[in-house]
């Protein structure tokens, strides 16, 4: 492996300046005393301290967490439940196609996922707020949480669950002892990955919440369209800091995945 | 295998969702596009859609997307291909990634911040003598910005595609006397091109449907077919309207993803080279 070219480094490193600088940005200001992004007044923490105290921002920070954490973990269920299913689905077609119809949400653009949600919530009467928003990031988290955990059960030798039942083991026992155990790195990147769709959704939310019910990104919209409040750059400051320790806490789950799935074959 | 004999009852979870949450919406869609304002069946959305606004706006949609795909191909490929020839070049995807794990809103925010009339990019501009300019709410401001957020998710297929490349491959078409360019022409894209037809897929289909950076980016100047749905379910409460341009979505939807599909043989193949 050659080591790169001039030109190549100034590019790679022009990508990365670019695709970093208004994170970096927005930071950044989130420390002006001034009230504004343009000029840098003095180094100041009362844009945090706002974000503290506005009792209003808080209780959006905590419905955007609690729906962020009870529909990852339902549709972390739901979703290892499905994909097993679909790993002892005998019939080809038969699995092609609750596969395609899993993808079908993943491939959905947030706009019709969202129009097409409001439409099934009205006819059905569950009310617009924090129902329909759990319903709904739990409905689009199930198919990533499958996508994740697909691959370790593939991966995964069928004999191990036949020795299993030889042994005597009920399908209970196979299920907790032998099955879940071996994909347990799935499970955690699906769980992560669905944490991280649930915070980060703005489009599917936006529609089906009412008007009493906020989340954070749907906030963070109307503030922003009201104009810069440098309230939303602290935010986005401790957005970026949470963040980054999920992306590592995935990274970290993935690489033991990937470490132990090589180790099996 | 005896577990398979009885129904799995655990799955039944999982096939609720799939009736409720995956068939029952796409049906909705179907079906709400039939009534009208007052609930009454008619044929009229799909003859309103295909008056000249509603044409004229799917051209423009269809137009906006195919340049942010363009743009994105264009700065995406160099950057992958150079990314799989550095050292720890997994960290360095890891670190291209990360960006595209950030709130869509706040990056959107950030850019109202440095295109604004204030802002670094117009300082930028007076220092350069060019002078102050409106950036904000052109079309300009609003192709960059969409490109910057989907750069991520172009470089990250064609890296994977490009990495599963046979080095053995390039050095067989150098020491068969091939340049750079015709090994890259004859070589690398043709073996690498399943990466760019996901990065078309995880770009174009997004792009048709973003209403989150025409508003705040665009300034409601530029409409995406994302925008228009946005404005008949929530602004104008025109559910038959808004769901009728879905239903078109939806179809140029499939439409795209056939014609960027990969025959899966073809791209398992190429995964095993290595």
């Amino acid at each position: 492996m050659g080591k790169l070219s001039k030109p190549a480094r100034v590019y790679l490193a022009f990508v990365f300046f670019v695709l970093y600088a208004p994170i970096f940005y927005l930071i950044f200001y989130s420390f002006n005393s001034g009230g504004t992004m343009s000029s840098f007044e003095g180094f100041t923490w009362e844009h945090y301290a706002a974000v503290f105290n506005d009792t209003r921002l808080i209780i959006i920070l905590l419905n955007t967490i609690i729906v962020a954490l009870l529909s990852s973990l339902i549709s972390t269920a739901i979703g290892v439940l499905g994909a097993i299913g679909i790993v002892f689905l005998r019939n080809r077609k038969m699995r092609n196609a609750v596969l395609s119809l899993n993808n079908i949400l993943i491939v959905s653009p947030d706009v019709i996922i969202g129009a097409s949600f409001l439409i099934l919530f009205t006819m059905v009467g569950v009310k617009l707020g924090f129902a329909s928003v759990l319903i709904s990031h739990i409905a689009f988290s199930i198919p990533i949480v499958v996508i994740m955990v697909l691959p370790k059960l593939q991966e995964m030798s069928f004999s191990l669950i036949d020795a299993a039942a030889d042994l005597g083991a009920s399908k209970r026992d196979i299920l907790t002892r032998v099955i879940i155990p071996y994909i347990k790195p799935g499970i955690f990147a699906g769980f992560f990955l669905a944490l991280t769709y649930s915070l980060d959704d703005f489009a599917v939310t936006f529609f089906v919440t009412g008007n009493g019910f906020s989340t954070l990104s749907v906030e963070i919209y109307s503030m922003a369209r009201a104009g810069i409040t440098l309230t939303i750059n602290a935010l986005s400051a401790l957005i970026f800091i949470v963040t980054l320790g999920l992306v590592v806490g995935y990274y970290f789950f993935n690489q033991r995945a990937r470490t132990i799935g090589t180790g099996g074959q | 295998m005896k577990s398979n004999a009885a129904r799995p009852f655990y799955m039944i979870p999982y096939y609720l969702w799939i009736a409720f949450f995956v068939i029952a919406p796409i049906v909705l869609i179907g079906y709400y596009s039939f009534f009208d304002l007052e609930g009454k069946f008619t044929l009229g959305n799909y003859q309103n859609f295909f008056s000249s606004v509603y044409l004229e706006l799917t051209l423009s949609s269809f137009w906006y997307a195919f340049l942010i795909t363009l743009f994105s191909i264009l700065i995406a490929y160099p950057t992958a291909y150079w990314l799989t020839k550095t050292k720890h070049k997994q960290l360095w995807l890891l670190l291209i990634i990360i960006p595209s794990w950030i709130n869509l809103l706040l990056k959107t925010y950030a850019f109202i911040g440095i295109f604004g009339l204030n802002g670094p990019a117009n300082k930028l501009m007076s220092a350069l003598g060019i002078g102050k300019q409106q950036i904000l709410f052109t079309d300009f401001s609003f192709i960059f910005v969409s490109v910057y957020i989907f750069i991520p998710f172009m470089i990250l297929p064609i890296f994977n595609s490009l990495d599963r490349l046979n080095p053995a491959l390039i050095d067989a078409s150098r020491d068969l006397g091939a340049s750079s360019w015709m090994t890259f022409r004859k070589v690398i894209f043709p073996l690498a091109i399943n990466g760019v037809k996901s990065g078309i897929q995880a770009v174009f289909i997004p792009a048709l449907s973003l209403f989150v950076i025409t508003r705040l980016i665009a300034g409601n100047k530029v409409i995406t077919l994302g925008t228009a749905i946005e404005q008949q379910f929530l602004v104008t409460q025109n559910w038959g309207m808004g769901s009728t341009i879905a239903v078109f979505l939806i179809l140029f939807m499939f439409i795209i993803m056939m014609a960027t599909g990969q025959k899966d043989k073809g791209g398992a193949a190429n995964g095993k080279i290595k």
